[in-house]
C-alpha cells in the first residue's frame, strides 16, 4: 500500500497550561530561589502599598495639629508598632534580595547565588530582631 | 534474603487526564491504587496502571536512566523524570503534565512549543555534532547536531515561573544553549548569539527564581548561564558604546 505523501499530522493539543501570574504566588513544588521569587514579589507590592497609605497619613497634616495627634497615638499602640516590625522586615527582605538580584543578574556570583541569598537572609533576620526589639523596647 | 513482597504498599496515585476535545477549563483526575516497592519509580507505577487498569493512560517514555528526556512530569508539583523520580512516601501521590506547554493527552505535552523555541532563536544553539565526523548519517536526516548536556525534556520551562506567564519568553534551555555557544565558540563569532539573546524577552525577562537550574535533570543550570549570557551582554554594550559607532 502506497504511502500517503501528505505532511504528518500535527497532534492536537489545547492552549498552553500555564501558570500565569498567580503562578507567581504558588509556594508548591517551590525550591529556596524559587520562594525568594515570591517573597520578593509579596514585599514589593507590600511597599508598594506602604507608599501610598504613607501619603496618605501624611495628608492627614493639613487638617491640624488634632488629627496629627491623634494619628501618632495610634502610631505609637503595640498592634501599630507590629506593623512597624513587618513593614522593617519586609523591607530588609526586598531590598537585601534587590542586591542579589543585581549582583547576580549581572552575571557576578551567580554560581553562589543560593549561599548569598541565605545569608543576606540571616542579615535581614538579625537586623529586623533587633529594629524589633529597638522599637517595642522604646 | 528480603522478601519483597513485604515491603510493598499500597499508594494512591492521582493522575491528571485529558482527551483530545475535552474542555481544558474542567481538568479531570483519575485515581489509582497501585502496589509499589521502595524502589519504584513514577515511572514503574505509570506503566502498571497502563498494564493492569486503564491500558486508556498515555504518557511518554523511552530509556528508564534520565537519558532520552521524554518522561518529564510533574509529581505533587515538581518536575522531574518519571523514571528517575521515586515514589514519594505517603497514602497519595499527584501526577500531571508539565506546566506551560499543550497537553496532547493525559501527561504528554506537545515539544513542538518548547523546540520552536530554538527555531525562533534562529538555533544558534544547535552545532554539528563532532562526535560523528567521519561517520554515515542515517537515511532521512540532514545532519546530526548536538546540545550538550541537554535532553531537552522541557522540564526547566515547566518550572520558571516567568514562562508560566509571558509566552513570549525564550525560555531557559535555549537561552542556556546559547551562552555554551557564547562560552566556547570554537573559531565562530559569538556577537551575533550575543545580540540576538540581549533581548527583553530573552536573556533580560529571567526575574531569578532559579527554578530551571533547580529541575534540571542533567545539571546544565540554565539560570546560571542566563547570568552570564548577560554579563556577556552587558559587556559588548559597554564595548559598543565606547566604539563611538565604529564596532556595531
Amino acid at each position: 500500500m502506497a504511502m500517503s505523501s501528505a505532511e504528518p499530522r500535527r497532534p492536537a493539543s489545547g492552549p498552553a497550561r500555564r501558570r500565569g501570574v498567580v503562578g507567581w504566588f504558588d509556594p508548591r513544588g517551590r525550591r529556596l530561589g524559587g520562594l525568594a521569587f515570591i517573597v520578593n514579589r509579596l514585599t514589593g507590592l507590600g511597599l508598594v502599598l506602604y507608599l501610598y497609605l504613607h501619603l496618605g497619613i501624611l495628608s492627614l497634616l493639613v487638617q491640624g495639629p488634632g488629627a496629627w495627634d491623634t494619628f501618632v497615638d495610634i502610631a505609637l499602640s503595640p498592634p501599630f508598632l507590629l506593623l512597624d516590625v513587618v513593614l522593617l522586615t519586609g523591607m530588609l527582605i526586598h531590598g537585601l534580595n534587590g542586591i542579589r538580584v543585581g549582583l547576580v543578574g549581572l552575571g557576578f556570583v551567580a554560581s553562589r547565588q543560593r549561599a548569598l541569598l541565605i545569608s543576606l537572609m540571616v542579615v535581614a533576620a538579625v537586623v529586623a530582631l533587633v529594629g524589633a526589639i529597638r522599637i517595642f523596647g522604646d | 534474603m528480603t522478601d519483597t513482597a513485604t515491603e510493598l504498599r499500597t499508594t494512591r496515585v492521582v493522575v491528571s487526564r485529558r482527551k483530545e476535545g475535552d474542555d481544558p477549563a474542567t481538568p479531570r483526575h483519575d485515581t489509582y491504587d497501585v502496589a509499589v516497592g521502595p524502589s519504584s519509580t513514577i515511572l514503574d507505577a505509570l506503566v502498571t496502571i497502563r498494564r493492569g487498569q486503564d491500558a486508556t493512560l498515555t504518557f511518554r517514555h523511552s530509556c528508564f536512566h534520565a537519558s532520552c528526556g521524554t518522561c518529564g512530569m510533574r509529581v505533587n508539583g515538581r518536575e522531574g523524570l518519571a523514571c528517575v523520580t521515586p515514589v514519594p512516601d505517603g497514602d497519595e501521590v499527584v501526577v500531571e503534565p508539565l506546566a506551560n506547554l499543550p497537553v496532547i493527552s493525559d501527561l504528554v505535552v506537545d515539544m513542538n512549543v518548547f523546540y520552536d523555541e530554538f527555531d525562533e532563536a534562529g538555533r544558534p544553539l544547535m552545532r554539528t555534532s563532532e562526535l560523528v565526523s567521519g561517520g554515515g548519517i542515517a537515511e532521512g536526516i540532514e545532519e546530526l547536531v548536538r546540545f550538550e548536556d541537554c535532553i531537552e525534556c522541557g522540564i526547566c520551562l515547566s518550572a520558571c515561573p516567568v514562562a508560566g506567564s509571558d509566552p513570549r519568553y525564550v525560555g531557559p534551555a535555549a537561552l542556556a544553549a546559547a551562552w555554551r555557544v557564547v562560552e566556547e565558540p570554537r573559531g565562530a563569532d559569538p556577537g551575533p548569539v550575543i545580540r540576538l539573546m540581549d533581548d527583553e524577552q530573552a536573556a533580560w525577562r529571567c526575574h531569578l527564581a532559579w527554578e530551571c537550574s533547580e529541575a534540571c535533570p542533567s545539571g546544565v543550570d540554565p539560570a546560571g548561564a542566563i547570568m552570564r549570557l548577560r554579563r556577556a551582554a552587558a559587556a559588548a554594550r559597554v564595548r559598543r558604546l565606547f566604539s563611538f559607532g565604529g564596532n556595531r
